[in-house]
């Protein structure tokens, strides 16, 4: 969980980096061009692949580790925990189940019709029209949809971040304070940086 | 004050067990949690009623005996402390309180509110120890411990073994107990020695007996009466990682 949970932080980095250069310049051309080196040179050809394993590999190991814990407990309490722990650490599945089915929805919007239609390569849509056409008041949904998850997902990485050193061991008394700011810190960065390009584009529009 | 008690009942092991609710009252705010337990056993008895089995047996907050999940909380709404030392003035006049005992796999209830805690020493009996000659005493300061090492070995070796901690985690996992006795071993000269091999042995222990994985959510460092903190959690996987990778 924590090695593959570190992989997608990263990757997470990379991808919110990639989509601020959208609001970068009005035509999109940065953002053109970023998004066509990475969908086209070989190391991004290859790390699409790793990125889709180590997806994989969390969601089956997050489903493992679920129905083992689940398990442990038998007989469930008739009162539900009191005890003071984050939201974020008591409900990892479902915020990331919830992320799951974002990103069957996210990959439905772009990486289908990039990958799967001629719909860039004919030269219909650059990538940066495509980012565009899904945040248009019309389809104020996936722009709601698309703000709830990256909320989600931010609650999701809150815990993660400072849950992988420890399960890996690097961590101790001085640094779990340090590890837990630096997670809070980077969740609200993920979850703020993401939504707001789709606020960005609605208000763009509708301004 | 005047309470009403949510109580597990369950006669046996192996029979289906069920919540009674019990009214008790003229309960003075200075009365510990267990002697009110106590009052409301004489009353049953009185009234020919089998009275509720719980674990106690120190009552001053040293011998990991006593256990009760208390509204939600093991050891009761208070941090740092065993039921024992818990007092009737931490609820309020009309309360009702529930009292469930521990529940995991691992600790399957005997009668009402008192679970089986074998597993806990199955666990120790597997790695939890040195191997040393015992002897004549050693030479004080024979073997040189610096300051810190020895009082976080010390603050590990605070664990009573009482399970709250397993109590307390949402996937029932044993890994705050288990990296306590690791720690207050692996930080002394005398248990480094096995350090690997105790690592291995306790956590293949403990999944075997069916303790659950852990998520890192802090509920077992938040119940525990002697707030062992999970920074032992991370020093237990860094030892365990150490000893696998070097296998």
């Amino acid at each position: 969980m924590s090695l593959t949970g570190l992989f997608l932080v990263v990757f997470l980095c990379v991808h919110l980096f990639v989509n601020l250069l959208t609001l970068v310049d009005a035509d999109g051309s940065t953002f053109n061009t970023v998004a066509h080196f990475m969908g086209t040179n070989i190391i991004m050809s290859v790390m699409q692949w790793v990125l889709g394993a180590g997806f994989i590999l969390h969601m089956l190991w997050a489903t493992v580790l679920t129905l083992k814990n689940r398990a442990a407990r038998p007989v469930k309490y008739e009162v539900s925990t009191n005890s003071d722990t984050s939201w974020s650490s008591q409900n990892m599945f479902i915020s990331g189940a919830t992320v799951l089915a974002f990103l069957v929805l996210h990959l439905v919007n772009y990486f289908y019709k990039i990958k799967f239609t001629e719909l860039i390569e004919s030269g219909q849509m650059s990538e940066f029209e495509l980012v565009t056409s899904i945040f248009q008041p019309q389809y104020w949904y996936f722009s709601v949809i698309y703000i709830i998850s990256f909320i989600l997902l931010g609650l999701h990485l809150n815990h993660s971040f400072q849950s992988s050193f420890q399960t890996l061991g690097l961590n101790n008394t001085s640094w779990l304070p340090r590890l837990k700011f630096i997670g809070t810190l980077y969740a609200i960065v993920i979850a703020v940086g993401f939504s707001i390009i789709p606020i960005f584009f609605l208000m763009k529009a509708l301004l | 004050m005047d309470l009403t008690l949510k109580i597990w009942r369950q006669a046996s092991a192996k029979a289906k067990g069920k919540f009674e609710s019990y009214p008790i009252s003229n309960i003075s705010a200075d009365c510990s949690f267990l002697e009110m337990i106590d009052i409301l056993n004489e009353k049953l008895v009185r009234d020919n009623i089998d009275p509720v089995a719980f674990d106690h047996d120190c009552r001053e907050g040293i011998c990991g005996m006593c256990s009760l999940y208390v509204n939600g909380r093991p050891h009761g709404p208070d941090d740092d402390i065993t039921t024992c030392q818990l007092h009737m003035r931490k609820f309020k006049n009309g309360d009702t309180i529930t009292i469930e005992p521990w529940r995991a796999g691992p600790f399957p209830v005997i009668k009402d509110l008192i679970v089986d805690r074998n597993a806990f020493d199955k666990i120790l009996q597997d790695g939890g120890f040195i191997s040393a000659n015992t002897g004549s005493a050693p030479d004080a300061n024979a073997i040189l411990i610096p300051n810190r090492e020895a009082e976080q070995s010390m603050d590990a070796a605070a664990c009573i073994g009482c399970g709250a901690c397993v109590a307390a985690c949402k996937n029932s996992s044993a890994m705050l107990f288990v990296s306590a006795k690791i720690s207050h071993l692996a930080l002394l000269p005398q248990g480094k020695a096995e350090a690997a091999i105790r690592a291995k042995a306790m956590v293949a222990k403990m999944d075997e007996l069916g303790f659950g994985g852990c998520t890192n959510t802090g509920a077992c460092e938040a119940e525990c009466p002697k707030d062992i903190s999970i920074s032992n959690i991370a020093r237990l996987n860094r030892e365990f990682l150490c000893a696998v990778i070097l296998e």
